[in-house]
């Protein structure tokens, strides 16, 4: 426990004590909300992961459009 | 593939182009000055001077705004290849998930204990397990990037695989082949090489503005000093590394080799253009080609750096379309017809295997085998063969862009340092203006080098195997164009806030120093000179 709370105190102090730091972790989280939040969730699925729901399906649609030679 | 919608390509392209451009802006940086800063505190751990500790702590600071900046940007290429390269992803199976995994374990573990103590940990933990800290931060950062870099040389010259035609994946066969991979292992230390070259341009650049500003006047000269000598050793690796590069695209990848020399015809004893202007295109031939306009060449070097002879024949890009037989070299249309029966011979194998017949699949999976290495020209098919030709215009100037200055850097790092040594660097100004305006030339040299090494390699996504065409998913371009111009506006804000974060903390200069304690160091560094 006292190993923890020594941890624990070595971050939130380092955090408590940032000046530009404050402005970089608000960038930080702000863009990391924006990346999972919204684009994975709304822009960036998974092309495969969405449309089927095997791996045998998948593996056919790929070996569909890779051998679509006509 | 039935109905290519060119314009999805492109975009898709575009906008990996893009993000990984941006993203490639950050990465340099750290992976240089980690460096310099664990060399500047491992300084200030042996003397025990408190100004070093000072240089150290400003520097980390600039690389504190760099990574926060920077970090994650990476992940949207991740999610680009889910979403607009289905099928590439799919067929890469798990050569890519082994890298990236042990990159972003890495990472994590890097980022939040040992930047931590980084950071956090002056005057916390001891002197020396600090240093250990700052320099297992730079180690880690460079093995991060080793791993995608990895994944980028297989791409660039796939080894260590095996195709399973029944899953239609790549297989691991050998992960020792694709982490030693002689691409692999020239394209880490080249690029690692090449993000040194960049910090220390961007260390001089700044302590440059100092000097001209005649302020912090020691902790500019000091900084300079080491990023000097970091900056020139990595200039010689550079060129070494550059060099061992030149040489392993020539042998694996000779169309982008032909194309960043505009080399149309092959000849013995090739020269290399050293400075040359392309001019008009002539359309009609097979391939289209493009004159030059000028150039100065250096006779036979083009041979030397390909083949390390002289006289050695070096392909040009009508060699390797049109085939020549006295060299050994298949024609495209070749490749492309035994690319079609690899492309064939994998949908009858599944065909028959699906309808119980053995014995027949068993004949189709040999005839795939035997012709999987040209698998991706199948897609070529009564197509125009320039579109397998990269942009030479793009290759040519990329690569000569990053040579040339490659050669000014290093000239840059022996000036700067021989002027600092004979402590007459603050009366140069036209260097100290010279640095200054290097630093977003080490930019532009780094972006060219990642030109040439992806551009130069078009149409293919994975070499010989698959094309962009081919690996593209089947999604709407609009959403594509969408994104494209989300992220030109996301990325350039984050840069915009880079760029206003770090000017603030460069103007504010590094953390006052009490007069006095600045004035005893004078003299006793005056003392002991």
């Amino acid at each position: 426990m006292h190993l923890f709370n020594k941890i624990f105190n070595f971050y939130y102090l380092g955090f408590k004590s940032m000046t530009t730091g404050k402005t970089l972790w608000l960038i930080i989280l702000l863009k990391l909300f924006v990346m999972f939040a919204i684009l994975k969730v709304f822009i960036f699925k998974d092309f495969l992961k969405t449309n089927f729901k095997t791996d045998k399906e998948r593996s056919e649609y790929v070996l569909k459009k890779l051998t679509e030679t006509k | 593939m039935q109905g290519i919608d060119f314009t999805l390509v492109d975009w898709s392209r575009a906008q990996f182009a893009l993000t990984a451009m941006y993203h490639w802006i950050f990465v340099p940086l750290t992976l240089g000055i980690t460096f310099i800063i664990a060399i500047m505190e491992s300084i200030y751990v042996k003397t025990g001077n408190p100004e070093w500790k000072r240089i150290t702590k400003f520097w980390t600071n600039v690389f504190a705004i760099n990574f926060a900046i920077g970090v994650a940007t990476g992940i949207i290429l991740e999610f680009e290849f889910g979403t607009n390269w289905s099928n590439y992803s799919w067929f890469v199976g798990d050569i890519f998930g082994a890298p990236l995994a042990i990159e972003g374990i890495m990472a994590f573990f890097l980022e939040s204990t040992f930047i931590a103590v980084m950071f956090f940990g002056w005057d916390k933990v001891s002197k020396r397990f600090h240093l250990l800290s700052t320099w297992l931060v730079a180690i880690g950062s460079n093995l991060s990037a080793l791993w995608i870099l990895v994944a980028n040389g297989w791409m660039q010259f796939p080894t260590g695989m095996q195709f399973n035609p029944d899953t239609v994946r790549n297989e691991m066969s050998d992960f020792w082949a694709i982490l030693f991979s002689p691409v692999a292992v020239n394209k880490f230390v080249h690029t690692v090489t090449s993000g040194y070259v960049l910090a220390s341009i961007f260390v001089i650049g700044i302590s440059a503005w100092y000097l001209l500003k005649k302020r912090d006047v020691l902790f500019a000269k000091r900084s300079i000093m080491v990023a000097a000598t970091f900056g020139l050793l990595s200039s010689g690796y550079l060129i070494i590394t550059g060099d061992e590069s030149a040489r392993s695209m020539a042998k694996y990848q000779p169309m982008k080799f032909a194309a960043m020399e505009g080399l149309y015809d092959g000849v013995q004893n090739a020269p290399l253009v050293a400075v040359g202007f392309l001019g008009q295109t002539k359309k009609g031939g097979t391939p289209d080609e493009i004159d030059f306009a000028f150039k100065l060449e250096i006779p036979d070097m083009l041979s030397y750096m390909a083949f390390l002879d002289a006289n050695a024949f070096v392909p040009g890009i009508k060699d390797l379309v049109n085939g020549n037989k006295k060299h050994g070299i298949i024609s495209y249309h070749e490749k492309i017809r035994l690319g079609r029966m690899a492309i064939e011979s994998l949908a009858a194998y599944k065909k028959a295997k699906d309808a119980g017949k053995i014995e027949e699949a068993k004949l189709f999976l040999k005839s795939f085998r035997e012709n999987f290495k040209y698998f991706g020209y199948g897609y070529y098919y009564g197509k125009n063969l320039n579109t397998l030709v990269p942009n030479v215009r793009f290759s040519f100037y990329s690569f000569h862009i990053m040579v040339i200055l490659g050669g000014h850097f290093a000239l840059l790092f022996l000036l700067v340092l021989y002027f600092t040594f004979n402590d007459k660097i603050e009366k140069m100004k036209w260097l100290l203006w010279s640095a200054l305006l290097t630093m977003p030339l080490a930019y532009v040299a780094s972006e060219a080098g990642w030109v040439i090494a992806e551009v130069g390699r078009q149409p293919w996504v994975i070499q010989d195997l698959m094309p962009n065409i081919a690996a593209v998913s089947q999604i709407d371009a609009s959403s594509v164009q969408t994104t494209f111009f989300l992220f030109l506006f996301v990325f350039t804000a984050l840069l915009i806030a880079e760029v206003k974060i770090m000017l603030t903390q460069i103007k504010k200069g590094p953390s006052p120093i009490i007069e006095n304690q600045l004035q005893n160091q004078i003299k006793e560094e005056n003392k002991n000179v």
